[in-house]
């Protein structure tokens, strides 16, 4: 289960990182939802894994998991959420305003308008 | 407990909302209630550094849950000198926003200020790594609405560029709290300081990566090369009030640097000297590149970027000595070059608004309105950055220049920091005689045909004289922190055995725990 999870997270990050370094925004917004995906595997790994224990301390049950890893993760879920939206938004805006969706800056952001 | 702690963080968090909900329409009522918000902070901010001067550190436990299991809020030296400095940066470039009208351009610029201080104050003040986080993604979120506010082409491309770059931060940070979290059990900064100084030497490998990644996002954050790639075209394309507000951000993350690098992982722990062996190259690589940028940028905005740039890394020179001499000198330039980066952004953004199209490339055109004053604020925050007499930057450099005498290669460090400060001092004066001298043998020539930067919106007020005035009052933020620079070094000095010591503020969090659930 280790190897799946970690090769998962591998996996994720590498398709991650290749996506961000290309330069149209749609290919790059994927790639950091990838990389979130991969993040938010990690955080909830290193709780450790364990398999059919409930996240509170219980007399019933014959041990617990750590339940902080899983309340972080639904910390970060809501945030890359956010983040993932406000991405588009902004990308969609500078698509519309300039024409195409390159993520790096035209010449003219350091060379300055012909004059 | 003493409840406000609190707050800082609590207040803009109810003045954002209002002014979103209540009074989206009515600019006149949002600048009131932002500007009486922010000025409370400043208010409160001095009150609390007033508490703070003991040396005792307050902890304030949310919900009065005890300390390792529930997040804690900290008050100490350093926390109440960066909520000071954070709220009186905040309020100058507000009322410069107002003065100059730049707050009319876009929808819900104070309210996304509120959320940004609410960010920053966060950040400062929290003792929990993961609350760290959140503030710090508060504080992001603000800062990409104010990045983009009243849009554009080019600011909205940077602006994606700013975010991803960010957004990849993000994961970093999470990555390394998670690795930290595997390795300790614990996200308590006080509690990690403990469990750190007790793990056995063999088991430390998984807590060393965490700990470099944790650096790496500071770093990301305050800009050391070669992470520094995002800034240049954020500053130079973000409005200028907005630019000058960055000038705060770039120390969160030197803020992040100094507690977690003197609190949880000392240079006599895991790490040793790690952390101090690679954040000094990158500082004077930083430096030189900044300063370089200064001499060679065409644009404005651009040249106040790298000036930042410039700035950030002669203040991690001082502070990647982790020692006493070294933290004194750090924190005092930190102050002063948070002071001189927002006047010279403000200075930039006044010469903007004067010529044609808002245009900030270094081009002779026809003489802005108002040139005097213009340009002696120009002057001054410019002299202010590079660090000349009589402005405190130059107590700031030398203090740092003292504070390396010590340390290896001594010679190397000083020939950077002086070399680089005479191109500084090259590039600005070259942007001072072109703007404003060249500027009249063009009076009377055709003013170019260039397309503009700035969308166009209404005719700003010319004269604005609160935009000068607010500019002025962070140049006199220099001059008084010259004036009064034994206090100021003293203060500094308090704050930096108060870091190397941090036994008080570990005892502070974990031990007397009494009346907590």
């Amino acid at each position: 289960m280790e190897f799946l999870l970690a090769s998962a997270i591998g996996c994720l990050t590498a398709a991650g990182v290749y996506l961000t370094l290309r330069k149209r925004s749609f290919a790059v917004v994927l790639g950091m939802t990838m990389l979130s995906y991969a993040t938010n595997l990690f955080l909830f790994a290193t709780g450790r894994l364990v398999i059919d224990r409930p996240p509170i301390l219980s007399e019933a049950a014959q041990g617990y998991t750590d339940p902080l890893p899983q309340a972080l993760v639904l910390t970060a879920i809501v945030i890359s959420f956010g983040m993932t939206a406000l991405v588009v938004m902004m990308a969609l805006g500078a698509f519309v305003e300039g024409g195409d969706d390159r993520i790096d800056l035209p010449r003219r952001d350091r060379r300055g308008p012909r004059a | 407990m003493n409840h406000w702690l609190v707050v800082p963080v609590v207040l803009p968090a109810f003045v954002g909302p209002l002014i979103v909900l209540g009074m989206r329409r009515d600019l006149l009522l949002q600048r009131v209630f932002s500007t009486a918000a922010t000025a409370a902070q400043l208010a409160l901010a001095v009150w609390l550094m007033v508490q703070a001067l003991g040396g005792e550190v307050q902890v304030y436990r949310l919900g009065n849950w005890a300390a390792p299991f529930g997040i804690v809020l900290m008050l100490d030296r350093l926390a109440a000198l960066m909520l000071v400095l954070a709220a009186l940066v905040g309020l100058a470039v507000q009322l410069y926003a107002i003065g100059s009208g730049w707050d009319r351009r876009g929808w819900h610029f104070h309210a996304l200020w509120q959320f940004q201080l609410m960010g920053i104050n966060g950040a400062f003040l929290t003792g929990d790594a993961f609350n760290l986080f959140v503030f710090f993604e508060i504080l992001l979120i603000a800062s990409y609405g104010l990045m983009i506010h009243s849009g554009g082409e080019l600011r909205l491309r940077a602006g994606v560029q700013y975010v991803i770059y960010n957004l990849a931060g993000s994961s970093l940070f999470l990555a390394a709290l998670g690795t930290i979290y595997s390795a300790t059990g614990t996200l308590n900064m006080a509690d990690l300081a403990l469990r750190v100084a007790q793990m056995p030497a063999s088991d430390t490998a998984i807590l060393r990566v965490g700990a470099v990644l944790l650096m790496l996002v500071f770093a990301i954050k305050a800009a050391l090369v070669p992470l520094h790639f995002w800034l240049p075209s954020t500053y130079a394309r973000a409005p200028g009030p907005v630019a000058a507000l960055f000038a705060i951000m770039t120390k969160v993350g030197i803020y992040g640097i100094i507690r977690f690098f003197t609190l949880v992982f000392p240079a006599d722990s895991v790490i040793e000297r790690f952390a101090a062996d690679i954040l000094l190259p990158a500082a004077l690589v930083t430096l030189i590149v900044g300063q370089l940028g200064v001499l060679g940028s065409r644009h404005l905005g651009r040249m106040a970027a790298f000036a930042a740039l410039g700035s950030v890394g002669t203040l991690m020179i001082a502070v990647a000595q982790f020692r006493l001499p070294g933290l004194t000198a750090g924190i005092w330039y930190l102050v002063h070059s948070t002071l001189a980066t927002a006047a010279l952004f403000l200075a930039v953004d006044l010469i903007a608004t004067r010529r044609q199209g808002g245009s900030q490339w270094l081009r002779v055109a026809p003489p802005i309105a108002q040139a005097g004053i213009v340009a002696a604020l120009f002057f001054a925050a410019a002299i202010g950055i590079a660090g000349l007499p009589p402005l405190s930057g130059f107590l700031g450099k030398l203090a740092v220049l003292q504070s390396v005498r010590d340390a290896e290669g001594v010679a190397v460090i000083w020939a950077i920091i002086l070399i680089t400060s005479l191109l500084a001092i090259a590039g600005l004066t070259r942007a001072g005689s072109l703007v404003f001298w060249k500027a009249h043998a063009a009076q009377d020539a055709p003013p170019p045909q260039a397309e503009p930067d700035e969308p166009p919106h209404d005719a700003t007020p010319v004269s604005a004289p609160l935009a000068l005035t607010a500019t002025a009052a962070l140049v006199a933020g220099m001059v008084l922190l010259t004036a009064f620079a034994g206090p100021v070094m003293r203060y500094a000095d308090a704050t930096a055995r108060q870091l190397i010591d941090p036994e008080p503020y570990i005892e502070a969090v974990l031990r007397n725990q009494e009346g907590v659930k």
